[in-house]
């Protein structure tokens, strides 16, 4: 990873020096404006170490930073990480436990407060201080943080983050090597707030930011105001570079539909949420020029709990996978153009992704059709034909229909079959309680980062499994103690090498699978529709469109 | 000659003769009823229709294929233009039995869904309007007859269930039962059960039915004959049943058509909520949602069960108008001109 950072930076630089004078160019001639951008709701909280949506990270891009960042790149490039508040990449010693970072010179926060490395081990220790979302994994594995994840309030950190206020330094010190820290400390989780920020969760009021944007104002009822950070001066064009529009107004309330007739009306720039169905053909012929496709890595899937009759028999999964037309659920989700099938986990450009199929008409590497005749034959030799099933599904157009189409299927090969839509607030806390005996369900898993562990060792460790929580996010309780080994292998193959591990993951994907602990549906795309006034889209695989490196004027 | 029609012996007809004949003359009731009548037979042919255009409302179809004048059309019409986003469902064919006011999303036959649609919701409104009216008038009847105790704890408890805002009751109910459904000791009801919403709205309407109710019997415990009955020692329960409980069914008459429409307007709501009948069964409410996604392109879907909504509460409170007319004694005044 090391080298891998250094080349980058190397790469960075020159094409740093390349860009300079036509970004300089552009900044100049476009430089200035509001962009007014929609959703129906707020995203939670302002705080940027417990938020943990889409719509919430992307939003923090250009505000806040840290040690390192994704690349504020197109296409692949967007996947790597970069510097950000620090110089350069880390050193790293100790076998691949520890990390040292020399932090950048004459950097400060929004409220003139100078960033110092105090300010980093305190972030650090807020994380666990206050229970931030991915405390007890992502960034569980730094020395001390079980005595901060024991007790929170007390949290030091002491040994796992070390500062040299002489050096401008900070040593992270892991208790085993990670391959995938840098990527963890690249999210927004892990961005570096003034050391004197509360340590509790900050709800509507804004932080201080070190970006070229900080949060003005906001309202979760109205909508939030970003305007540029007056202490702001570029010192990376790649991690952190500065936006075009003066301002961002994001407002909320204004529900999908009156959001495409604001866009088209140039009343606004963009919206957040998904066009309307009925929509896409209109926009799709009439506005073509205004609309961006590009792929995601995520997972529409429906978990089988393999916990409980009658998916904690095998055949009886497999006959689901088989049954299901991956066809018919890309023509629910908008079509091709927008999704395509899928029978594994991890999405396709993904790494660890090889094309495999085996529950199609004509097993192999691609979903071909779906074979019903023999999921009834699954069903039949599983003896749990008649069976009911209750599918839970979010009370949303798209998984609303998609439930109804499952319970079709089901009701079809041999099962009596019902669907329950609910709230969408409640829907995924509801399907992960294992109290709630959830059979089978619909949900989406969208990527951390682009690491094959962050699908398939989430989803489907053991580990993921918390018997009696309502935070268990393995929703199948699928535990295979042969494939959870393999996972743990492959974590620590890519220490050393990650092209091995991503081979190993290849074969974990294919073994899960195989067991059939959830249906693969389909992988989405983004649609985007943007303003005739926007200029410059530009679409970051991790983090999706970069919206102050858009123009409105 | 108003001399000699006096002399002769008329013929007295009963009270129950005088109201129906009073609402025979009412013409607006009477279309009210006719239309509602229509609705209702319309609705109990669902299964009929069904099966002679040979759909099935309940399956997702999005691969169908029908013929229109010779030609094979798709139910989901793809879009051919630009970019080729999205799926259309087919509009109304205007031909019965073959997608005549078109599909939906699911690619299902928007005219059998409004049968079977209307089923479910008459047949949620009238059980719940059953199930209001038996436990309204028990209420009634015991809180008005007993007063002192029973009557404060009584009425107390319906005041209570009153304060909620009806559609607040019926939606938390609603939400705390739909994915686990109601098990209390032997009684248990699955979650996607059209007894839940018949439950769920017969309680929350109680309040409605018992107040008034508590009201008259309160004024009948009072009346010149319960007394004499009182103090013939006849039981209480006699009483009840023989003196009382007649001399209120005319309220409870008039009850029927406008709890009906109430009831139908409440399920239609909680429905559209996702929290009445459940998919893929369809009622009136639940094609409204489907219809809702729609509404751009095939704006049908949602209009024609609004319609239905509207027409069938519109005529069960016209008709709930006429009955009341016609039973109200304080109108007898004019049925005495009749």
């Amino acid at each position: 990873m090391k080298k891998v950072l250094l080349a980058a930076s190397a790469a960075a630089l020159l094409a740093g020096l390349w860009l300079a004078p036509a970004q300089a160019e552009y900044l100049k001639e476009h430089r200035g404006g509001t962009i007014r951008l929609l959703a129906r709701s707020a995203a939670g909280t302002l705080d940027p170490h417990i938020n943990y949506t889409d719509q919430g990270w992307q939003m923090y891009q250009p505000i806040y930073d840290g040690l390192v960042t994704f690349r504020k790149a197109e296409g692949v490039d967007g996947f790597s990480v970069i510097p950000d508040l620090a110089e350069a990449p880390p050193t790293v010693s100790n076998d691949g436990k520890s990390y040292t970072f020399k932090l950048r010179k004459g950097i400060k926060f929004s409220n003139g407060q100078d960033l110092g490395v105090n300010d980093v081990v305190a972030s650090f220790q807020r994380i666990f201080k206050i229970s931030g979302p991915t405390s007890g994994t992502f960034y569980a594995g730094i020395v001390g943080a079980d005595k901060c994840l024991a007790d929170a309030k007390t949290c030091t950190l002491e040994g796992g983050v070390v500062a040299d206020k002489v050096a401008g330094t900070i040593t992270l010190n892991l208790t085993k090597p990670d391959a995938e820290i840098l990527y963890k400390l690249a999210l927004p989780h892990a961005v570096i707030l003034p050391a004197d920020t509360p340590a509790e969760d900050m709800g509507s009021k804004p932080i201080p930011s070190t970006g070229p944007y900080m949060i003005s104002a906001f309202d979760p009822n109205k909508g939030m105001t970003v305007s540029r950070n007056p202490n702001f001066k570029q010192w990376s064009e790649e991690a952190q570079p500065d936006g075009y529009p003066d301002v961002v107004q994001y407002d909320f309330g204004l529900s999908e539909e009156a959001a495409v007739t604001a866009i088209q009306n140039g009343e606004a720039d963009w919206m957040f949420d998904a066009l309307p169905s009925d929509r896409l053909g209109e926009l799709g012929s009439k506005s073509m020029d205004q609309l961006h496709i590009s792929p995601l890595s995520a997972w529409w899937y429906a978990p089988l709990n393999t916990r409980m009759a009658p998916f904690d028999n095998e055949k009886a999964r497999q006959a689901v996978a088989y049954a299901v037309d991956r066809n018919t659920l890309v023509k629910l989700f908008g079509g091709k153009v927008l999704a395509s099938p899928v029978c594994q986990v991890l999405p396709p450009d993904f790494p660890g992704h090889e094309d495999y199929c085996p529950f199609t008409k004509n097993p192999g590497a691609k979903w071909s059709a779906p074979d019903v005749d023999k999921a009834k034959q699954l069903v039949e030799e599983s003896g749990t034909k008649g069976q009911k099933v209750t599918i839970i599904v979010e009370d949303t157009e798209i998984s609303r229909s998609i439930g109804v189409y499952l319970q079709s299927v089901l009701t079809n090969i041999g099962y009596v079959a019902d669907v329950k839509p609910i709230s969408p607030n409640l829907q995924f806390t509801y399907i992960q309680n294992t109290n709630n005996k959830v059979q089978m369900s619909v949900s989406q898993w969208y990527k951390d980062y682009p690491a094959a562990s962050d699908f398939l060792n989430i989803l489907f460790s053991c580990a993921s499994y918390r018997e009696g929580s309502d935070a268990s996010i393995n929703i199948s309780g699928f535990c295979d103690k042969d494939i959870d080994a393999q996972m743990q292998k492959a974590l620590d193959l890519g220490v050393t090498d990650q092209r091995a591990a991503d081979k190993l993951w290849a074969a974990i994907d294919k073994q899960v699978t195989d067991k059939a602990p959830a249906v693969g549906l389909f992988t989405p795309k983004r649609l985007d529709f943007v303003s005739k006034r926007i200029g410059n889209f530009k679409f970051n695989p991790q983090f999706n469109w970069i919206i102050t490196q858009s123009w409105v004027q | 000659m108003s001399s000699q029609v006096a002399a002769m012996p008329r013929k007295t007809r009963g009270p129950w003769a005088v109201a129906f004949a009073k609402l025979a003359t009412d013409r607006a009731a009477m279309a009210s009823l006719a239309v509602f009548l229509i609705i209702v037979l319309a609705c109990f042919s669902a299964p009929l229709y069904a099966k002679w255009a040979g759909t099935d409302p309940f399956a997702s179809t999005l691969d169908a294929v029908i013929q229109i004048d010779g030609a094979d059309v798709p139910v989901m019409e793809q879009s051919t233009e630009g970019l080729g986003l999205g799926y259309t469902p087919i509009g109304p064919t205007w031909r019965l039995g073959n997608y005549f006011l078109g599909a939906d999303s699911q690619g299902r036959d928007v005219m059998a869904r409004l049968l079977y649609g209307g089923l479910d919701s008459l047949l949620i409104a009238g059980a719940a309007t059953i199930f209001t009216l038996i436990f309204g008038t028990l209420a009634g009847l015991i809180a008005g007859y007993f007063g002192g105790i029973t009557d404060t704890v009584l009425s107390r408890f319906l005041d209570v269930l009153w304060a909620f805002p009806i559609y607040l009751l019926a939606i938390s109910l609603s939400i705390v039962t739909i994915a686990q459904g109601i098990a209390i000791g032997p009684i248990e009801i699955q979650s996607g059960s059209l007894w839940l919403p018949i439950i769920i709205i017969g309680i929350v309407y109680i309040p409605y039915v018992a107040r008034p109710i508590r009201g008259q019997v309160l004024a009948l415990r009072h009346s010149e004959f319960v007394l004499a009955a009182i103090n013939l020692g006849v039981p209480g329960w006699r009483i009840l049943w023989r003196d009382i409980l007649p001399n209120i069914t005319t309220t409870l008459i008039v009850f029927v058509p406008l709890m009906m429409a109430l009831n139908m307007l409440t399920e239609s709501a909680l429905s559209f909520l996702s929290i009445g009948v459940q998919p893929p069964a369809a009622s009136w409410g639940t094609i409204i949602q489907d219809g809702q996604a729609l509404l751009y392109t095939r704006p049908l879907v949602a209009l024609v069960p609004g319609l239905a909504i509207a027409v069938s509460v519109m005529a069960l409170n016209v008709f709930g108008d006429g009955l009341r007319d016609a039973l109200d004694p304080r109108s007898k005044v004019r049925l005495g001109r009749d």
